[in-house]
This record gives structure tokens, sequence and C-alpha cells, in this order.
């Protein structure tokens, strides 16, 4: 198989442009014959959803939550970039670009990250016209702050709930177009199944999670926007219920899985309390703008942090990278907490945190600012820790927060399934080996608002547009499947939990996969892997029926994907024989443990191919040619 | 329906005559309140005068039939509402804590309304009733004839058990204007960081003075005339 | 592993949870025993524990709604001791933990109750009612391109503050489940005043406000008394104030607007 990116000719800034020229188009009056199929509806799905039956297409949407403003892009704390240059402190598009390819340590596509830069300033314009609060200045202009991996003010952002606001813009176009009657909402559905038709994807089979129903929908085309597979590690800040099912199953169904290994692991986040630990819970990376990151320089200090005079603390943050600091990109921040922590420097009970400690900028600019800007954000650590941070440092530690590997699409976000897009974090297009901060929701509402909706257009235009019934014999045998695995769940009755095989398959990646990963560890965990799946599918404990809301039944059948999922993460960690951005190998790092990568080796992306159940996939190798940005050692020194 | 009939049997709509209606009852209060402090009179002719005014005066007339209709809607939306209300929850909490997060009065205005509705029963009946369609009393005051009514509500707060029936009333009607005057401003969209604290007090010192207000009489004429 | 504070103690706790088989079904209160459960554990994770054991015992494990567990999402729900979302003020349940709770404590845990509302099982409600209010009307009608440049609509921050504290609602539902009459105006006012207060939202609010109002009576909610009960125990605090403005939107629209 080749890889074809179908990149547009022409000079960088010039891409997109002449592509949106290029592309066919489906003519108004025509519109309204093409159906399509937008599974989850967080920023990229709603913004899709809302922005294609805008344009006159037929819309299914289908969430798997109640209502679709709980998709898990709500989460999002911090802000969204855009190349507004409103600061005026020398931004700009192609500084965004490059920032982005920097701060992805290389291993993102030059034309995809340009043109998301571009259309960021077209997000904040459309986001504001939907009534999206953004926090503004006293002049009634929009205020931005800085993100790490940046050293201009280009965050857009509503207090501590960027997220929401923004899903809730998305939401709300999206409502519009259910109560125009031009989407048809599904939520509380979730799709366990793609269907193809003729080598193209039309359709999707689905699971109601309150009747049990399995049911068949056909469309033209299918875009998957269900978010990143970080759950593999059983604790994440991702929401209880993200999965990985729909766009395995569509890995299932040809479409190549890239860049499986590259996991963001968000240094600021709440240390793990204790075994029962559900999830964890994210601290803005904004507040690494005033807070500042320090531990004791004795190994062992066991002294209350207000007790460790300044000259025994070392903010090693600040000492290591002199120009950004605090502010260093989210892979370097973290490796660096798990460095003090592996010296034996850890704070807390667990000795697994690090202190982010306000009380300079609280004397700086007073106790009322600091609230003013993270008072929520100071409130959720009180409530999940029990502890004051205005008095006392916050405790934080590393964890899995984002996923910039996803589904391969090529320039029009098609997979390499034909009619088949991803979108947002579903996909692995633009970030790279890292993705900074507030660039996520940026590049959710980038694809949803801006590109699906040309690109889309490209597709369907060269397509007939008879539909195909659900009754179609491949609908049919879908079904069949989806239910044949749901009797099969129900039938094993075995002794351990979901939950249990999900938490030791979480270990054996945090452990092995985690923010340091080397070929013993991960050839080991491969094994365990394995051998933990062979028992899952002996041993697992389902309880109930189909025909009801069966909680267990739903987790099991995202674990049994991740349990697979995992072995491909490892096996793309394997390969990659190099150290960057997210992805750490032991055996490749420079002498100040800082990531060492191997351009000449591995600037490409590894894109994997299902070859069947329990063999090992096929990798596809997808050049990245770098003919604007010179490849350096990243340094934030 | 007509964008009329449709607003007015929404449930704002509904709760704006109660709130309209409330208000307007509010000010009937006062002037009640007012005409009645002529009992404090002691010998009653100015009672009786005014009293005889009320009873006569066209413009008064008039009014009685508005203040008919305003407590007919005002009682007849809150029943409705009450209703609708009760039937969005079927099955009851458990365990509920609505002390919680709310006072008590506020939760309770049907109670309320309906303690303040059988104290006005038997108070139009008892004086109202008397006054217009009673066999009248005649007294002679300044050369013209007039009924005494004076006597008889002297005579009425003589009994302990007329003056309590009266006092509990006059409690309920506290309790309900201490939610229902600041509430009325609420429901009809009145709310403002700079006048909303006043309102909100004014209406506890509504609440207070005006049912105290009523309640003096009874208690005055009691203690005076029985206790001591 | 060791919790955050050393000192805390595990406790052990009577829970009463109401089971219901499906919408149809009838309920009741159960009774079920947990043990060893640690203070720093929130109060979904302590559910977490009993339905590992319920499951491991066979038993069909208690269904709640939960997803993000920071707070935001507004998917979990649970009236616990008689209140919405538990206890502590301005928090979500899936932000309440269990250092709230005393050993030995009895802890009543029932689902939202109001007719729009159905059960769907066990603590688990339907609450698509609120979505259907919002699309009556809860948007700016702009189509994806073709907008103003983001600061051609200068607003004062004052307002932008005010409209954000209208927007922070989380559509959970707990105003409904608080309120004595089961009202959502709470709910649908933050989604108007928000708009109502934005430049950008000025076009619509006539029908906006009516077209909202219309679906929330459709719908089945109750009458607002001004109680208060919703925003005490709304766990990102949307002011009654938000009513106020409703109401009076709701006012001048009828008679202002054209819609007949």
């Amino acid at each position: 198989m080749i890889l074809d990116s179908k990149i547009p000719e022409g000079p960088l800034a010039e891409k997109w442009d002449k592509h949106k020229f290029n592309v066919k188009l489906v003519n108004p009056a025509n519109k309204r014959k093409y159906d399509i199929i937008v599974v989850g509806t967080g920023l990229a799905g709603a913004s899709a959803a809302a922005t294609l039956a805008e344009l006159g297409y037929n819309v299914k949407a289908f969430c798997f939550q109640d209502s679709p403003r709980r998709a898990h892009s709500i989460a999002a704390q911090g802000g969204i970039n855009a190349a507004k240059n409103y600061q005026n402190d020398g931004d700009s598009v192609y500084r965004l670009f490059y920032d982005t390819i920097k701060g992805g340590d290389y291993r993102a596509r030059e034309a995809n990250v340009y043109r998301l830069a571009q259309v960021s300033v077209n997000i904040i314009d459309q986001c504001v016209a939907q009534g999206v609060p953004f926090a503004r200045e006293y002049g009634g202009l929009l205020a931005n702050r800085s993100f790490g991996g940046a050293q201009v003010s280009r965050t857009f952002y509503a207090r501590g709930q960027t997220g929401q606001q923004l899903l809730l813009g998305a939401y709300s176009a999206l409502n519009r177009q259910i109560a125009y009657g031009k989407v048809k909402m599904y939520p509380r559905t979730e799709m366990l199944d793609l269907v193809m038709v003729d080598g193209k994807a039309r359709g999707i089979v689905t699971r109601h999670l309150i009747t049990g129903e399995i049911q068949s929908h056909s469309a033209h085309a299918v875009i998957l926007a269900t978010g990143g597979y970080g759950n593999v590690f059983f604790l994440s800040t991702n929401a209880m219920g993200s999965n990985a099912t729909a766009a395995w199953r569509a890995y299932k169904k040809g479409a190549l899985f890239a860049n499986p290994c590259f996991t963001q692991i968000h240094p600021t986040c709440i240390p793990v309390s204790g075994g029962y630990q559900s999830k964890l819970t994210l601290m803005s990376e904004s507040l690494r703008n005033d807070g500042r990151v320090w531990v004791p320089k004795a190994v062992g200090d066991n002294r209350a942090p207000g007790d460790i005079p300044e000259a025994e603390r070392d903010y090693f943050l600040e000492r290591k990278y002199p120009s950004f600091g605090n502010l260093v990109p989210r892979d370097v921040a973290s490796r660096n907490a798990k460095l003090a922590c592996d010296e034996g420097r850890g704070v807390g009970t667990t000795k697994l945190a690090v202190y982010l400690d306000f009380a300079d900028a609280i004397k700086r600019d007073g106790l009322d600012a600091i609230s003013q800007k993270y008072g929520n954000l100071f409130e959720m650590y009180a409530k999940i820790t029990g502890e004051n941070p205005y008095e006392q440092p916050m405790r934080i530690y590393p964890a899995v927060h984002y996923t910039m590997g996803g589904l391969w699409v090529d320039y029009n976000l098609m997979t390499t399934v034909p009619g088949l897009y991803a979108t947002g974090e579903c996909n692995f297009s633009d970030h790279g080996a890292n993705r900074l901060g507030a660039s996520a929701l940026m590049q959710g509402l980038a694809d949803g608002y801006f590109v699906i909706p040309y690109t889309i257009g490209d597709y369907l235009a060269q397509m007939p547009a008879a539909r195909i019934e659900p009754t179609h014999p491949a609908f049919k045998e879908a079904e069949a499947a989806v239910r044949a695995d749901v009797d099969r769940l129900l039938s094993i009755n075995g002794t351990r939990t979901v939950d249990e095989f999900h938490k030791a398959l979480g270990q054996i990646m945090w452990d092995y996969c985690g923010m340091a990963r080397n070929a013993e560890g991960l050839q080991f965990a491969k094994k365990e892997i394995q051998k933990l799946r062979a028992e899952f599918w002996n041993d697992v404990k389902v309880v109930g029926t189909n025909e009801e809301l069966n909680i267990t039944l739903e987790k099991a059948g995202r674990v049994a994907d991740f349990l697979e999922l995992g072995e491909l993460m490892v096996d793309d960690a394997l390969n990659r024989n190099e150290s960057c951005g997210g992805h750490f190998r032991e055996e490749y790092q420079t002498p100040e443990n800082e990531a060492l990568r191997d351009d000449e080796n591995y600037t490409y992306v590894a894109a994997w191919e299902y070859t069947g159940p329990n063999q090992q996939p096929a990798l596809h190798k997808e050049e990245l040619k770098f003919e604007n940005v010179k490849l350096t050692q990243r340094s934030y020194k | 329906m007509s964008w009329f009939t449709k607003t007015f049997t929404s449930t704002i709509g509904r709760k704006v005559l109660v709130s309209v209606t409330g208000l307007f009852l509010c000010s009937f209060l006062v002037v009640h309140l007012v005409g009645n402090l002529q009992l404090f009179n002691e010998t009653g002719d100015a009672f009786n005068i005014y009293s005889h005014f009320m009873a006569t005066n066209p413009i008064i007339r008039t009014m009685e039939i508005v203040l008919v209709l305003g407590f007919g809607f005002h009682i007849y939306e809150a029943l409705v509402l009450t209703r609708r209300n009760q039937n969005v929850r079927k099955v009851d909490y458990a365990y509920n804590r609505p002390e919680d997060n709310s006072n008590w009065s506020s939760r309770n205005m049907g109670l309320l309304g309906t303690v303040i509705l059988v104290f006005l029963i038997i108070h139009l009946y008892n004086f109202f009733w008397r006054a217009r369609f009673g066999e009248p009393n005649l007294i002679p005051i300044e050369g013209t004839e007039y009924d005494d009514l004076y006597s008889v509500v002297v005579q009425s707060f003589h009994l302990w058990w007329y003056v309590l029936i009266y006092v509990l009333g006059q409690i309920a009607l506290g309790f309900h204007l201490y939610h229902g005057f600041q509430s009325a401003f609420q429901t009809l969209g009145l709310n403002h960081k700079k006048y909303t604290p006043f309102i909100q007090k004014f209406g506890a010192f509504f609440s207070i003075v005006v049912p105290a207000g009523f309640a003096s009489m009874p208690l005055y004429f009691f203690i005076k005339d029985v206790v001591l | 592993m060791a919790g955050n504070n050393p000192n805390s103690k595990p406790m052990n706790l009577t829970l009463k949870v109401w089971r219901q088989k499906n919408t149809k079904a009838t309920g009741r209160l159960e009774t079920y025993q947990v043990k060893d459960i640690s203070p720093e554990m929130s109060f979904l994770e302590m559910l977490d524990v009993l339905n590992e054991d319920l499951l491991r015992s066979g038993q069909d494990p208690i269904a709640f709604d939960h997803d993000c567990r920071e707070g935001i999402c507004g998917m979990c729900s649970l009236y616990i001791n008689g209140r919405a979302h538990g206890p502590e003020r301005g928090t979500t349940t899936c932000q309440l933990h269990m250092r709230k709770f005393a050993d030995g404590d009895t802890i009543t845990i029932e689902p939202w109750r109001a007719t729009p509302f159905p059960i769907l099982k066990d603590l688990a409600v339907d609450r698509s009612a609120l979505d259907r209010i919002q699309q009556a009307g809860g948007y700016i009608s702009v189509n994806t391109g073709g907008v103003p440049d983001a600061n051609e609509i200068p607003i004062p921050k004052s307002i932008a503050d005010k409209a954000f504290d209208a927007a922070t609602c989380i559509q959970c539902g707990a105003c409904v489940a608080a309120c004595k009459n089961g009202s959502a105006m709470l709910f649908t006012s933050a989604k108007v005043s928000q708009l109502a207060m934005l430049p950008q939202g000025k076009v619509e609010r006539k029908t906006r406000v009516e077209n909202m109002v219309a679906q929330m009576d459709i719908e089945g909610f109750g009458s607002c008394t001004n109680i208060g009960s919703c925003a005490a125990e709304c766990p990102v605090g949307i002011s009654l104030e938000n009513i106020a403005m409703l109401n009076r939107e709701f006012i001048s629209a009828k008679l202002t607007s054209e819609n007949l």
C-alpha cells in the first residue's frame, strides 16, 4: 500500500487556498441527496455535523453520552490558540505553524499544520459570533494569555473552562440544525462497526445503550470524531466513557492507524491517591504561567513545603530551561518531573509528585489577582485533595492526557478507507509527537468547521447519490458480527471484572509504554498484553443481558478493544528507535537527558495495517518532507 | 391559540398574573389597614362613618368588583400552577432536606394561602356579609342614621376563639407576604443590583408591619375589655 | 497506596440505593454495606467499589450517569441524603469526596425525580428534555464562515463577565431535581440571559425566549415560585438574577414581538 497524503502542490502558504479551488463541489440542490454520518459530538464532531447540515447535507450524529454537550472536549480548561496577533507581540500564521511543528518534534505534516494555523483565526471569529464568552479586556476586546511552547500570547480563553464554552458554541450550532431537521441526533448510541460496500465506507452499526437495540445506519460518507485512546492507560484525564472502539473497529475494517505510540503525558495533574482511583484530573497548563515547579534539593527531604528554605529548593525547570522556564512544552515538563521523582526527590506521601507553587505570584500580584485568574482551578484542587493551594503549594504529577496518534488521514482528512474520515483527536495529523497546549481545541474546530466541509464535497461530488438501504447484506452481516461479539462477552461468565482487566492493562502500559520506554520493557509488555487479552476472553465477568442498560457490557466491549490497541502502541514504540516528543526511548537520549531524534531513519509516519486477529500488523511509512522548516534539536534553554 | 391565550396559559404568564394580583392585593391591604385604624377611635363614630362610606361609595363599590377579580385570579392561577407542579414529581424523594436550601414560607405558599382563604371566609361572613346583607342596627351620628358596625366588631373581638382565628390568619398572612412580596418583583423581572436588596428588606418590613397592624385590633380590644 | 492525608481512616458506611430495572418497573431502596472506604475517594469511586463487589457476587451493578468526573460535563447526578449532588454546596457528585462523610453514616442515594426526567435504570435518568429546550432557541443563528472579525464586536468586560456567569451552566438538571415544583427555569434562564446580554444574541432575543419557554412548558416542567432551591443547589452557582431576567425577557417579548 502506498500512502498518498494528497498534499497539494505549490508554496506552503498557498496550498490550502489552491486546494479549496481545485476540489470538486456538490451543487446546493444536490447536497440534500447525500447523507453523512458523524460519530462523536465533541468539538470536531459537533462542528462538522452542524456545518455540513448548514451546507445542506443530511447528517446523522451519534454520541454515547446522554447529550452531545457532554463530550469530553468540555473538560479542556486552558484555551485555544489562534494566530490573531491581537497582542502585537510578533505572532503570525507562520509562527504558530513553526511553533506547532517544533513543539511536535518534527513529526507532523507541514501542509496540515500550516492550514491549521491559517484557519485558527477564523475559529475565533466563528466562536465569538456564536456567543462564546471569551475573556475580555476592559476596553471590550479579547484577552490572551501565553501557553507552553510559545513565546507569544496567542491563547484565547474562557476562564478555566474554554473547552466547555467552545463546545457549547458548537452544540448550539448543532441544536439549531437538529431543530431544522437537518441533523438527526442519536444520543446514548455507540458505534460498534463500520460497514463497507464495494470498498467504500457506507454506514455503521450501533448499539443503543439503553435498549440494547443493534441498528444499521447507511450514508454516503462516515466521519469519525470519537476522540483519543488515552483510556488504554485506565488512569488518564479522559472521561470515563472515552474509548477507542469506533476508531479501532474502523482499523479492523482497513483504516490505517498512525503513530499509536505518540501519547501525551500532561505535566500538571493531581497525583494518584489510591488504588480505587478512577481517573486523573488535570490542572490547566495555564497555571504554569504563574506557578513555579520545584522539589527539594536533597533526596528524602520530608519537611513540609513551607519549612524548606529557598536555598534548599530546586526549581528544576527554571534551572534547566532559563528562556522558557516553567513554560516548556508538556513532554519536557513531564519528563523532568519524573526524573526528579526517580531521583527520590518527589513530594507528598506517595513521593510521586512535585510542587507547583504560587506563593511568589500571590506576593507579586496579590491574592485577588491570582484567584481571578485561577480561582476555579484552585477550588477544584481543594475539593479533590482537601488542601488549600493558596496556603501550600499544589502537588502535581504527570498523567496521560492526549493521544497524538490516531487514524491515518490524508490532507483531506480521509482515512485509507474511501469515504471514511477522521477528525480531531481521532486522527493523527497535526501534532506530531507532542501537542502544544491550547492546540487540541484549535485542531478539533479547524477540522470540523473549516476543513471537512470543503474536502468531503470533493469525495461526494464523485459518487452517485443513490442510497443503500440498511437492509443490504453488508449491513446484515455487520449486525450479525456485532451481535456475536455481544453474545460472546455475555457468555464467558468468568471470575474477573472488566475493571480488573482494564487496570492491569493500564499498569502495563504506564510502566512500560508510558513516560519512558525501552526495548526490553516493551517486549515484555507485548507478551503481558497478549497474555492478559487471552485471559480476558476466558475469564471476564459480564452480567445481565444485551436488552437493557448494561454498564458492564459497554465497558467490556471497550476494554476488549483497548487490549488490542495497547499492543499496537507497544509495537509502534518498539519500532520507533528514537526519542521524540511524547515518545521517550531511554536508549536514545542526549547526555542532558533530552529526547534524541533520529531524523535520518524515522522522519516518517508509522501507519499500521490490520492483518487479522492476533497477527502482527503491517507497517507502512509515510515519509515526512520538511521543505520550510529546518529540523533541529528542540531547545527550550 | 391566540398569542394572548398562549401568553397567559404559559407557566410564566400565569405566574405574572399571580404576582400582579398579589401586588394589587398588597395595596388593598394597606388601604384596608389604614381604614381599620378608625377602630382605635374610642367612640366608634369614625369607624361607622368609614364603613358606611365603603359600602355606598360608587368608586369603592367598583373597586370591590376589581378586588374580587384580583382575589379570584390570584387564587385560580395559583391553584392551576400548584396542581401542575404537584404532577411534576409523582414519586417523591424518600429522603429530602429542602430546609437546607430554601426557607419554609417559600415552599408553603399554597398552605399559607389556604389558611388565609379560610380566615378570609370567616372574616367576610362575620363583617362584610353582616354589613352588606344583615339586619342593620341603626344609630344616629350627627343627625344621620348609620349602621353600628363598630359594636359588632368590638363584640367579636371579645371572643377568645375569634381573636385566635384572627391572629393565626395574620401570622399566615405575614409568612405569605414575606415570600410573596419580593417574589412578585422577581416574577415581573424587576431585579436590579441597586434596588433588589431594598425591595427584599421592604418586603420583610411589610410582611411584619401589615399583619401586625391587623392583629393589633382584636388583641387591643380583647386585652383592654376582657383580660384587663 | 497511601492517601494524601496519612491520618485519614477508612470508613464503613450503609447505603440505601434506589434500584429500578427500567422506566416501567417499580423501584425501591435497597440497602448495601460498604467497607474500608478511604476519605480520599470521590463519591462515585465509592460507588465503583460497591459495583465491583456486586459484580463479583454476580449481581447487577448500580447504573448511574457519569463521564468526565471533573465537574464539568454535567452527566453525573444523584440525590444524596436529601440534596441534589449531595451535602456540599457548589459541587457536583463526581467532585464530592468521602471526607465529607463520617464512619458509620447511612447515605440515601436516589435519582433525580421529575416527570420530564424518566428513570432509565436505577439512578440514571433521561434528561433529553433539557436538550430539546436548547434546540428550541438556545443558539445564535450564524452559519459557519462569513462572520465579522472577533474584535469587531467589543463587549464591555462587566457584561461579558455576567454573560459568562450564566454560560457556566453544565446542564446537569440539579435545579429541576432540587426544586419543589420540578421547574427548569434556572436552566432555561441561564441560556436566555447569556444570549440576551451579548450583542450577538440580541437579534433573536424575542423569538428565542418565547420558543424556549414554550418548549419548557411542553416538556412538563413545573412553574417557578421563586423558592431558590435551584440556585442554592446549583453546582456552578447560576444565580436567580437569571430567572428575573428570563421573566423580563419573556414579558417584554410577549408585549412587543410580532409573533402571533
